[in-house]
């Protein structure tokens, strides 16, 4: 299985019924398209909108109804739509269970970094900083190094989002919990011996007796 | 009653180095036949407020790509590459911005209060020069008001009073940046007689509004 598609799927157990969810642009987005069967889960997109769905068939699109990448989707049966104050409201507010974010790094007393990389990538932290702030649970969906570098660091060297520990990371080969005493291998992914995890992690990590292997949602192909 | 008046028209009454805020979302809620207007007057030297700068040709990124925009205060510049270029050479001045921070700093503006406290940026860059301010044990950053001189909106209908509708997520930060400018242009997609827009339909009641332009020909 794909890196982000084996990410995705975790993380979509994370899901939890009747709550509000928010999905970054890029690989977080992906999650959306495993929610377990049963759960009814309502994502916001942070640029006004609860309860969006799968794009129209083409030339069905509306020009004023599009995701958070500019991308055009469609509204669910009972969708809610709001301007920008009210959006961070929810956000920053405590309304919103779960968000889902990339990152750049997190390091070992959990912060996250994902908005900038001074003097060569200067994005903008566009909702990042609300929404790690805001929401109840955080999780970093991301793969593990970038260009064969551990993207888990003892220090963030790239600056930080916000002083927050993340409630969860999620990545290809691991399943990682922030917590005061630093940063828990909770789940190996299927394959993965817990001595790689180790040696791909620049951050030390706590093992606490047997690491289990990662459950992964299963989907039904026919279905998908 | 207001009479409505061509985009070129809105443009004119922007001059050179004024401060704009715009609604808009990637381009969608961004009123783009008053960006038009501009880049065909050959503005200079403005200060555009919003979410961000949308891709080069579409939205605000027109007035990225024709040189008329000297400062920019966006929460993203990443779908850009051309607000990049010209952020890294010198030639536009980029201050970022959290989203939900803006969002706020702007209706502060526009609602008269001295500014919002909130714990977004604490412990990062973008608490930098401003006062931090412990409330119940938590730490807040104080951000001020942000005005313009010229808010330029896109809503979905008007009326000759300028109520306005919007739609969907076109709405975004249109609602919001109505309050927080001295001079108020909405560009609909439509015009209603005055008394079909239902008063629980209307997001942005007419009397912020100054200038209403027509609708597409």
């Amino acid at each position: 299985m794909e890196a982000k598609e084996l990410i995705a799927r975790r993380v979509a157990l994370e899901l939890r019924d009747r709550t509000l969810v928010n999905l970054g642009i890029g690989l977080p987005t992906m999650v959306a398209r495993y929610v377990p069967a049963g759960l009814s889960v309502a994502f916001q997109s942070e640029n006004g909108i609860i309860g969006f769905g799968a794009p129209p068939p083409e030339g069905m699109e509306d020009p004023n109804l599009t995701d958070a990448g500019g991308g055009f989707i469609s509204a669910l049966p009972g969708a809610a739509s709001f301007d920008s104050g009210t959006s961070f409201a929810l956000i920053r507010g405590g309304h919103l269970d779960m968000t889902v974010l990339g990152g750049l790094q997190v390091d070992a007393s959990g912060r996250l970094a994902n908005w900038m990389v001074p003097g060569k990538l200067v994005p903008g932290m566009g909702g990042a900083m609300d929404l790690v702030i805001g929401a109840k649970r955080v999780i970093v969906a991301m793969q593990h190094a970038a260009r064969g570098e551990s993207k888990i660091v003892p220090n963030l060297t790239l600056p930080p989002t916000a002083t927050r520990r993340v409630s969860l990371v999620v990545t290809e080969l691991a399943v990682i919990e922030p917590t005061p005493e630093g940063l828990l291998l909770r789940e190996r992914a299927p394959g993965v011996k817990v001595d790689e995890i180790i040696a791909n992690t620049a951050a030390p990590l706590l093992i606490i007796g047997d690491v289990p292997e990662m459950p992964i949602i299963e989907i039904d192909r026919d279905a998908a | 009653m207001h009479r409505a008046i061509s985009a070129a028209d809105a443009a004119a009454l922007i001059p050179d180095g004024a401060s704009l805020m715009f609604g808009g979302f990637m381009g969608v809620g961004t009123p783009c036949r008053i960006i038009d207007a501009l880049v065909a007057r050959g503005a200079r030297g403005l200060t555009v407020i919003g979410n961000d700068t949308a891709r080069p040709g579409v939205g605000v990124g027109k007035l990225i790509d024709a040189g008329c925009v000297a400062r920019a205060r966006v929460s993203h510049i990443g779908t850009n590459p051309l607000t990049q270029k010209k952020m890294i050479e010198g030639e536009i001045e980029i201050e970022l911005i959290p989203q939900g921070t803006l969002a706020e700093r702007i209706r502060a503006g526009g609602a008269g209060l001295g500014g919002v406290l909130t714990p977004t940026g604490v412990g990062t860059v973008v608490e930098k020069g401003k006062r931090l301010i412990e409330v119940d044990g938590r730490e807040f950053l104080l951000e001020l008001p942000i005005r313009a001189d010229f808010a330029l909106i896109h809503a979905h209908e008007a009326d000759y009073n300028c109520n306005l509708t919007y739609r969907l997520t076109a709405t975004n930060f249109n609602p919001v940046i109505a309050f927080a400018a001295d001079c108020v242009i909405a560009e609909p997609d439509e015009i209603v007689p005055v008394g079909v827009i239902p008063p629980d339909a209307v997001r942005t009641p007419g009397i912020l509004v100054h200038h209403l332009v027509e609708r597409p020909k």
